[in-house]
């Protein structure tokens, strides 16, 4: 087992370093740089400036001081935020897409799973279709259309939630729903699934002739195996949660992390986009071994694949 | 076989009798075999939702590809005059607000949104096939390979990564389709990678080697056709997130560039004016979310139709 | 059994839901009633600011922050932008040909880290920004002082070759490159802030772009509020500063600046009773504000200038005739009343109305005739044989809708085919600097309050031009107007030289901008500012 992890920690460093070396020279080659401002910059200005973050240096030079740096944890200044570094910047505003992503999550699971349950139990009646049908919508329509709606809807007409701001419990509701409803539908989709799965199989059958009752069917014996797809789906969910919450975010103005990845990337801001690059990857490795480990802890010929 | 052997045991004379022409009709059916595919459109015909979702994916796609010609209006003509009015025997979506008729752009809209979807799933299909195919099948290192490099893809940040692509290529409608394209096709090599691999133990394979077929053409006339079941099915549901993804880039102001205009761009203008110009949203949200719903459904079923263990009742 | 524990989960669930709900929902107060009876203004404040630094800022929202917290010589008047108010200057003179001039600051005024505000600490300061390491961008707005462009330039390491000197600790005394009689209005920029010296050179140096000396453990500043707190995307908040020398006018306890981008968001917020003031209304919600909320609802001169820059390097463009039958050929009243809807007002000039002393131009009128015999008399009848132009806009769906709106009326009324196109802000600007475009939307709002700021863009070779169209004439007239001896002679030169910007016509002007807005009834002393310059310390509470 051990063997096993270290290899695969081992392969997530070389992604790291891969996905390092692809970011930073995708961003060199598109067009638009930091600096470019509606009043003009005088060429020695823009020389000054471009000297003071090192961009007058080749390409590769560059690329590997960046390298040195954020290998001892310096990610840089941004370019484009004066007197704010890199690590400021994530370190003020990860907290905040945690709670968001964590609550979102939460909230995701506790509609999603149950309902994934419930219409696989039920399958073919009103109990599956409205569930999915209404997890359907959650897919189906884009989160800067839910997110605005609810904000009408509870903010403006009913008048019971704040619209926009982070400043207390009462904020995280809306944001954390308009989020999390559109994952509770993957959630409920994927649960369905593999509960369906599950239950198809044929000890199941043999259980049901032997008398055994439905619910201990359902609970002890196809809830573990069930819940594998949604668990599996966990760590993309949390990544894709923290940095695709840019919408959410702009609606609902919450101060986290995926408005600096729109950001950085509108503003060509290298460093800014390395660190949350390398934020993201890091996130992504780690959350896929954990799920590598726990799968080859359940199943050991994972191993050999 | 061992059927029709039944048949003649159970029979108990070899001699012909006035059954023979229904038990003959039975042994041709039996003979004509019961290819995946029409046990899989046997299936997915018992499947209402299904159905239903793909005749409404239909009607779609006609009203979408067909509907502007009935119109008289020409979605770029404007009215400033008249500005945004809600439905009217004149406008049945209404107009927007600089005096377009909005059922047309609704359709043209559609037009926009579907090819999007289309030739990005086309792009992500060839691209996740071929390379999904070639690592399942060559194995040991060249698929260890390929497969982290398709981990370090799903490593990036894909917000960050659109937005770049975007900005360099977002000129043309036809490399966007590409960009989106080329963000999609992940999945679709996992899948396609895995069936591969089981396909490979099968003896067919075996065969095709040792007749010393060339590595292509096991790929391409024996691997790939026996995957389809699961790619089709991705496809199916690539198209909605690709749709989605476009939505996003339009939010951003990066989508779908004027003239033309998709779904997306028309639900984000639609989302500011909510709520003094409520139309302007509705219908373009809801023939996007129809449009998904059946995509998704129709991907269900075909899954559920695809795959001879799940559908058991 | 299975299901009866969902549904109960579920209904646990419900119930736990409702409940914060209902706790959260708290009375019916509003946000905006507690903070002004506390004396807090709230304030929604566009884009997140880049930084807090006077001298690397360039940006609207910047501005709106730091002039709360720094005050330069001349500070802003509440009502009259012409009027220069005494900032840290108590009082100024200039010799007769406007060319000198001596400010005598007060005695109380004081840094918030106990430091006098001494005149060497203007010296200090203009030095740094002029810097050429420094690398700021508002640094040409004080090429108005004699040697300051050499310095810039780095021509000379010397600053004592630059015009401004620190006679004693009181004096300060600017020596100008020509007659400049609205030199003090040009110093309420924040381009000429001064900065503290000693908090500076803690930090990093004069020259050290990355300095900490204005994040908010380390923020120095003289003006009626300092920093209290700065989270980023959520909140800036500045606090009542009790040294500042004229604290006793100041009404108000604090500010708390919202970075809110997304302009729908913002309308929210302040319909839920969260901002004061917003900084924005979206376009199409105008009208039935005005309906609905006219006393609330802003719209006021603002001092710029919307306009589409010409790519005279490329044909057809390079003649005039045909950039003149653009001009005269969209209805920019129809664009302002049913696109835009913010009280705009058609620019029948470049540089806008509202500069008192000088009178817009009207040479600039919707004539779809003129257009077409123009248009023809370039080679071009109906538009036949015109090639296919491109606008380029950047990502926005106001440009966007001006832009489509231009592009039926073009093709009505000239029969010329023209297609739009965006790029992201970065690319957008590329573009317009390198002459890779078309028509280009642009935009100017104007320092300060003269011609000057914007008819000077246009001179040739400027780096503010992008249009690549250039005149000796132009030149010779803005350059006569800058030496002019008397204001009379410098606006008829500014005249002039406008009328030939008119009749080449490197840019289409279409409409003048103006501030639209929404403004909270309790508050009081916020005047229309054709600058949106509100100085804090007048602005107060009905309830207080």
């Amino acid at each position: 087992m051990l063997k096993f992890v270290a290899g695969r920690l081992l392969q997530g460093i070389l992604v790291l370093l891969a996905i390092y070396a692809v970011t930073f020279f995708l961003v060199a080659a598109t067009p638009g740089s930091p600096f470019s401002s509606e009043r003009a910059i005088r060429p020695e200005i823009l020389a000054q400036i471009e000297a003071f973050y090192g961009y007058d240096k080749p390409v590769f030079e560059r690329f590997m001081t960046s390298l040195g740096n954020a290998l001892s944890g310096e990610f840089g200044p941004s370019a484009v935020y004066a007197n704010r570094t890199v690590t400021d910047i994530i370190s003020e505003s990860f907290p905040v897409s945690l709670k968001l992503g964590a609550l979102s999550l939460l909230l995701a699971m506790t509609l999603g799973i149950p309902a994934g349950i419930l219409a696989a139990v039920k399958r073919n009646t009103w109990l599956d279709y409205v569930p999915m049908s209404a997890a359907m919508v959650g897919i189906c329509l884009p989160t800067f259309v839910m997110g605005p709606m609810l904000a009408l809807v509870f903010g403006i007409i009913l008048k019971v939630l704040p619209v926009a701001g982070w400043f207390g419990p009462e904020f995280w509701i809306l944001p954390a729903a308009t989020l999390g409803l559109v994952y509770a539908a993957y959630f409920a989709r994927l649960t369905r699934g593999g509960m369906l799965e599950m239950l198809n199989q044929d000890w199941v059958r043999t259980a049901r002739a032997k008398g055994v009752k439905e619910t201990t069917i359902i609970w002890r014996h196809c809830l573990k195996g069930g819940l594998m797809p949604a668990v599996t789906f966990l760590g993309p969910a949390l990544a894709g949660i923290i940095s695709g919450s840019f919408v959410v975010e702009t609606i609902f103005q919450v101060p986290g992390l995926g408005q600096w990845f729109v950001r950085g990337a509108l503003n060509r801001d290298d460093f800014l986009i390395l660190g949350l690059t390398v934020l993201f990857a890091t996130m992504i490795v780690i959350m896929n071994l954990l799920v590598d480990i726990v799968q080859v802890a359940l199943n050991p010929r994972l191993k050999y694949e | 076989m061992s059927d029709i052997s039944q048949t003649a045991t159970l029979q108990g004379k070899p001699q012909p009798d006035p059954a023979a022409p229904a038990v003959a009709a039975m042994l041709d059916e039996l003979e004509e075999g019961s290819s995946l595919w029409k046990d899989a459109w046997a299936r997915l015909r018992k499947n209402k939702l299904a159905l239903t979702s793909l005749f409404l994916f239909i009607v779609i796609i006609l009203f979408c590809v067909v509907g502007p010609f009935l119109s008289p209006y020409d979605s770029q003509a404007q009215n400033l005059l008249v500005g945004a009015e809600g439905p009217s025997a004149a406008h049945w979506f209404g107009t927007d607000t600089l005096g377009r008729d909005l059922l047309v752009r609704v359709m043209e809209g559609g037009r926009i949104s579907l090819l999007v979807g289309l030739v990005a799933t086309t792009v992500s299909l060839m691209i996740g096939v071929i390379f999904g195919a070639v690592a399942g099948y060559m194995g040991g290192r060249v698929d260890a390979a390929m497969m982290r490099f398709v981990d370090l893809l799903y490593a990036l940040p894909f917000t960050i990564f659109v937005i770049l692509l975007m900005v360099a290529f977002g000129r043309s409608l036809w490399l966007m389709f590409v960009a989106i394209g080329c963000v999609e096709w992940l999945t679709m090599a996992r899948i396609v990678r895995s069936g591969v691999i089981g396909l490979k133990k099968q003896e067919f394979v075996e065969a095709a080697v040792s007749l010393g077929y060339s590595h292509t053409r096991i790929i391409m006339r024996h691997l790939i056709p026996n995957v389809l079941g699961p790619v089709i099915v991705i496809s199916t549901l690539t198209v909605p997130a690709v749709m989605l993804l476009e939505a996003f880039l339009s939010f951003l102001g990066l989508g779908v560039q004027p003239p033309y205009a998709s779904w997306g761009v028309l639900i984000n203008e639609g989302q500011q004016n909510m709520e003094i110009f409520p139309w302007l949203l509705i219908f373009p949200a809801f023939f996007f979310a129809l449009t998904l719903f059946c995509l998704n459904f129709l991907g269900d079923g075909l899954r559920d139709a695809l795959d001879p263990k799940s559908a058991k009742d | 059994m299975a299901i009866s524990k969902l549904q109960s989960f579920t209904r646990i669930l419900l119930v736990a839901l409702l409940g914060s709900l209902i706790a959260a929902c708290s009375g019916g107060q509003r946000e905006t009633d507690n903070a002004a009876a506390e004396g807090i203004l709230l304030i929604g404040n566009g884009t997140e600011p880049k930084g807090l630094d006077p001298h690397l800022v360039t940006g609207v929202p910047e501005n709106h922050i730091i002039s709360s917290l720094i005050e330069g010589l001349i500070a802003y008047h509440p009502t009259d932008d012409l009027i220069p108010a005494p900032g840290v200057a108590e009082s100024w003179e200039s010799n007769d040909d406007y060319t000198v001039w001596t400010f005598t600051l007060r005695d109380d005024a004081v840094w918030t880290n106990g430091d006098p505000v001494v005149a060497g600490d203007f010296t200090y300061s203009w030095q740094r920004i002029l810097t050429p390491m420094l690398g700021s961008e508002y640094a040409p707005m004080l090429y108005v002082i004699k040697g300051a462009q050499a310095f810039h330039a780095g021509e000379t390491e010397d600053f004592s070759t630059v015009g401004v000197q620190a006679m004693d600790e009181k004096t300060l005394q600017v020596t100008l490159e020509g007659p400049t009689p609205h030199f003090p209005n040009m110093l309420k920029h924040y381009s000429f802030f001064p900065v503290n010296p000693r908090a500076v050179e803690e930090h990093g140096g004069m020259t050290d772009r990355q300095s900490g000396w204005s994040t908010v453990e380390n923020f120095v500043g003289n003006g009626p509020f300092k920093l209290k707190s700065w989270v980023t995307n959520q909140m800036i908040e500045v606090e009542r500063n009790t040294d500042y020398w004229d604290n006793e006018t100041v009404k108000l306890n604090g500010i708390r600046f919202f970075p809110v981008e997304n302009p729908s968001t913002e309308e929210t917020m302040y319909r839920s009773g969260r901002l004061h003031l917003t900084s924005t209304v979206p376009p199409d919600k105008i009208p039935s504000l005005r309906e609905s909320v006219p006393e609330q609802l802003r719209i006021e001169p603002y001092l710029g200038s919307y306009f589409y820059r010409v790519n005279v390097t490329r044909a057809p463009f390079d003649n005039p005739k045909v950039r003149q039958a653009l001009a005269v050929s969209f209805d920019k009243k129809l664009l302002v009343e049913k696109v835009t809807k913010g009280g705009q007002a058609p620019a029948t000039g470049f540089v806008p109305a509202g500069i008192p002393g000088y009178d817009a131009s009207t040479k600039v009128q919707y004539d779809p005739e003129l257009g077409k015999k123009l248009l023809a008399e370039a080679g071009y009848p109906n538009g036949k044989g015109f090639p296919k132009a491109e606008i380029l806009i950047n990502t926005s769906e106001s440009h966007r809708k001006i832009a489509e709106a231009m592009q039926a009326m073009w093709k009505d009324n000239l029969g010329i085919d023209v297609g739009i196109y965006n790029q992201e802000w970065k690319v957008y600007l590329d573009s317009q600097s390198n002459l890779d475009y078309d028509f280009s939307r642009s935009g100017w709002i104007g320092d300060y309050v003269h011609p000057t700021t914007f008819l000077e863009l246009f001179t040739t070779g400027n780096g503010n031009n992008d249009t690549g169209w250039g005149s000796a004439q132009y030149d010779a007239l803005i350059a006569k107007a800058q030496t002019a001896q008397s204001e009379e002679d410098r606006v008829q030169a500014l005249h002039d030289a406008e009328e030939i910007l008119l009749t080449e016509m490197p840019v289409l002007p279409i409409y003048w901008y103006t501030l639209v807005y929404m403004k909270d009834t309790q508050l009081r002393g916020w005047e229309p500012k054709v600058l949106d310059n509100h100085p804090y310390k007048y602005v107060y509470f009905e309830t207080n």
